[in-house]
């Protein structure tokens, strides 16, 4: 068992997860406490010993059920026999002839149809390893991933013609109701049919891992945490993720924010708290006393570029920035291709800042000529139309990989703004390798920046943004 | 150490009995904070029960409940402990006539007769059995942060004038936290940790009936599944657990057997606190026009009638 807890810990370190020698240790002692044979009380167990951190817990999840989806206790060296049993399984498949095989198409589909019906959830999981038996067509040593099979399994089961008869069975049986009702028992069974797409998904996993061994099949799941997945090769789900990690971590960061400017320099002394203060101590003001200080908020201008290749990033450091809005007196903010746009009005009808980034993206006006990003034409126009209101209180922070499909980057606009600025930095979603190569002119407005930051994940935007909030 | 209980099940049930329902992740670190004499972190959105937790813990260990709610400017004189300096004081003029040596004085004024006990070392003095909450342990500063740590970790606090003070009990330790700033490794380190999220329907289903008991099967049933896809909706601020409860409350209240639309629509401002989302949920829940046979779900109609 401490072998296993061992790899699974060392797994756990390997995906990003901060475990520490005493967490590990509380871990091993936490295991001796519980009853290995109840799966839902061992992972609460080992989650509130090696996991600290929300964000982590799906990674936990997944290597937790890649370890001990094939261990149980019970026997000394049951593990083997689970697994012996699951690479059976597994054999049989390959030959065609597993115990499933009997089972027709339709008489499957109907078998899970009751079982979905009535939330059967032991006979569900059985049908789910049916179902992987005859759909997946998984072969011992095969090397695909995980989502292959689970695809293949998907599309023979049809889960949306499943949601549909599911739904035609509660007609019959009585009525809905009105379209509320049609809503909730739509929503009741998408969860349910979620249930059985998770139950397959364990089902191919089981196999896969009695197929591959434990490590190996970890190694392939293995997933970047939230705050460190990158904004320029996001996957949907990742996305999503991102998207739902960043008002915690900009409500997080505005809380530090406002302590540590609260007690950076304090105010002059206010003396009637002093010499309310004295009476304490017999009339000696022994405990000076202060005001409040003003915090300086600085301004913000915002010049994202929005083509193709870094949308998403310029989207989500809006989202955040204007997430951060309190910590800033005002925010602007402009977006561009080859034309440039202020988007400012967005977000003040906008109550949602995600509506706000939708219309962003559907009614700015950026394309000038072609659609393909030219930072020399955006940037100069921008100095035309704004130059005069940009004030010694402004920072003005520009987005962008500064790939500028070769015309000319008439980068002594940056330097005119920055005469005017208080600082202007750049973020660059690239990795540091790729600047000045193809394409790339970074390094000539870089001559004329305060900073230019690589700005690759949700970490690196919550450091700027420390960094100009304190500035 | 008297153990508390004897099995994870044994948790669960005794919660039950107070009206608290865990889940298997809840039950499992309660069960385990008791056997590792660890303190537990919960964290998790506002209002799903983590301070009743804490509360329906000492309920079943017939503990006391000393609650530490933290806040911004918390200081050692109020969690930990104070000299109590009028008393000193009184003690030093008292003696004037008596003309005592100072260093009989100084010994005798920095003794346990003049020490203020705050929650938390009182919390470990005590001689009865206590659970302490550290409530929103989130709010106080990091560096305050770490004058729990002796605690938490010995259960033992050092005086400099007194040497240090041993716990007399290890108590059930449960802080709770919003999540508003990342705490502290130190202190993550030390606790177990425990996120309680919005329960599954079922759960939900079952707390609004233990919770508002005069409710019928199909109300609850149907208050739990609209929570649920008011939750499904991208809110400011999702319907928490007590606000469920509160919105069975007033529909009971309002003598309503069934949910339709105009009674969401009625009664939406229990379960949302922000105007955008009561716009929003109303936009998608209660349909402006008389609702169309059919519209909206006519593919599903059309397939399932083959």
């Amino acid at each position: 068992m401490l072998d296993v807890l061992q790899g699974f810990v060392h797994e756990l370190r390997a995906a990003g997860l901060p475990v520490s020698m005493t967490e590990n240790l509380d871990a091993m002692r936490a295991v001796e406490h519980v009853d290995m044979a109840d799966r839902d009380v061992f992972k609460a167990v080992l989650g509130a010993t090696l996991v600290k951190h929300h964000n982590h817990w799906n990674a936990f999840e997944t290597v937790f059920d890649v370890y001990f989806s094939l261990w149980s206790p019970g026997v000394d060296g049951g593990e083997g026999s689970e697994l012996d049993e699951a690479w059976q399984a597994m054999l049989a498949d390959a030959a065609g002839a597993g115990a499933g095989g009997e089972m027709s198409r339709e008489e499957l589909a109907q078998m899970l149809l009751d079982a979905l019906m009535t939330m059967d959830r032991d006979s569900l999981r059985q049908l789910a390893a049916n179902a992987v038996t005859m759909f997946a067509g998984m072969e011992p040593g095969r090397p695909v991933g995980g989502t292959y099979y689970l695809y293949r399994t998907l599309r023979q089961l049809d889960l949306d013609d499943l949601g549909a008869r599911m739904m035609g069975r509660a007609r019959e049986q009585g009525p809905i109701g009105d379209q509320l009702g049609e809503r909730l028992q739509q929503e009741e069974f998408d969860a349910r049919l979620k249930e059985l797409k998770e139950l397959v998904e364990a089902e191919i996993r089981r196999r896969l891992v009695a197929d591959r061994g434990i490590e190996a099949m970890a190694r392939t799941l293995r997933k970047p945490l939230p705050e460190d997945v990158d904004f320029m090769h996001a996957s949907r789900d990742e996305m999503i993720a991102l998207q739902r990690a960043i008002y915690p971590l900009t409500r997080a960061l505005a809380a530090r924010l406002a302590q540590r400017r609260k007690r950076r320099n304090r105010g002059h002394l206010d003396f009637r708290k002093t010499v309310r203060a004295s009476l304490s101590y017999g009339g000696v003001p022994a405990e000076p006393k202060f005001r409040n200080p003003h915090p300086s908020k600085p301004e913000i201008m915002v010049v994202a570029d929005i083509s193709g290749s870094v949308a998403s990033f310029a989207r989500f450091t809006l989202q955040f920035v204007y997430a951060m809005a309190s910590q800033f007196s005002k925010v602007r903010s402009w977006v561009f291709i080859d034309g440039i746009d202020e988007i400012t009005r967005f977000f003040q009808e906008c109550e949602d800042v995600l509506d706000a980034v939708h219309r962003v993206n559907t009614e700015a006006d950026v394309v000038w000529v072609d659609g393909h990003s030219d930072y020399g034409h955006a940037l100069e126009v921008f100095h035309d139309r704004h130059l005069k209101e940009v004030t010694p209180k402004t920072s003005i922070i520009l987005l962008g990989d500064a790939r500028n499909n070769y015309h000319a980057p008439q980068a002594w606009v940056v330097g005119a703004l920055r005469k005017r600025a208080k600082h202007v930095y750049w973020l660059n979603p690239e990795p540091r390798g790729y600047w000045d190569t193809g394409d790339s002119v970074i390094s000539e407005y870089a001559a004329y920046c305060d900073g230019i930051y690589e700005c690759r994940n949700l970490r690196h935007l919550e450091q700027f943004v420390t960094t100009i909030a304190e500035a | 150490m008297a153990e508390r209980f004897e099995s994870v099940g044994e948790v669960v049930d005794r919660l039950r009995s107070v009206d608290y329902l865990a889940d298997a992740n809840i039950a499992g670190v309660v069960y385990l904070a008791d056997k590792l004499e660890k303190p537990v972190l919960v964290e998790g959105p506002a209002g799903v029960g983590k301070t009743e937790l804490a509360k329906a813990i000492a309920a079943i260990t017939g503990s006391r409940l000393i609650r530490l709610q933290c806040y911004e400017g918390l200081d050692e004189a109020k969690a930990l402990y104070e000299w109590n300096y009028k008393k000193q004081l009184l003690r030093i003029q008292a003696d004037r006539e008596h003309e005592s040596d100072w260093a009989e004085v100084e010994s005798d004024i920095f003794s346990e007769q003049f020490l203020l006990t705050r929650p938390l070392l009182e919390a470990i003095r005590s001689e009865e059995p206590v659970v302490l909450l550290i409530d929103e342990v989130d709010r106080v500063e990091i560096e305050t942060e770490a004058l729990l740590l002796e605690v938490l970790s010995d259960f033992q606090v050092s005086i400099p004038e007194l040497g240090t003070i041993k716990g007399t009990q290890i108590p059930i330790v449960i802080l709770t936290s919003n999540n508003t700033r990342e705490l502290s490794e130190a202190l993550k380190r030390r606790c177990l940790y425990l996120h309680v999220d919005y329960p599954d329907l079922d759960r939900e289903k079952d707390i609004v009936r233990v919770r508002v008991p005069e409710i019928d099967d199909e109300l609850a049933e149907q208050v739990a599944r609209v929570v649920r896809s008011i939750r499904e909706l991208d809110l400011k601020k999702a319907p928490s657990i007590s606000e469920t409860i509160d919105w069975a409350r007033t529909l009971l209240f309002l003598g309503r057997d069934e949910v339709s639309p105009e009674v969401i629509g009625e009664t939406l401002h229990v379960l949302l606190k922000y105007q955008s989302d009561i716009v929003k949920a109303r936009k998608e829940l209660v349909p402006e026009d008389p609702p169309l046979k059919g519209t909206g779900f006519k593919g599903v109609a059309a397939k399932s009638g083959q």
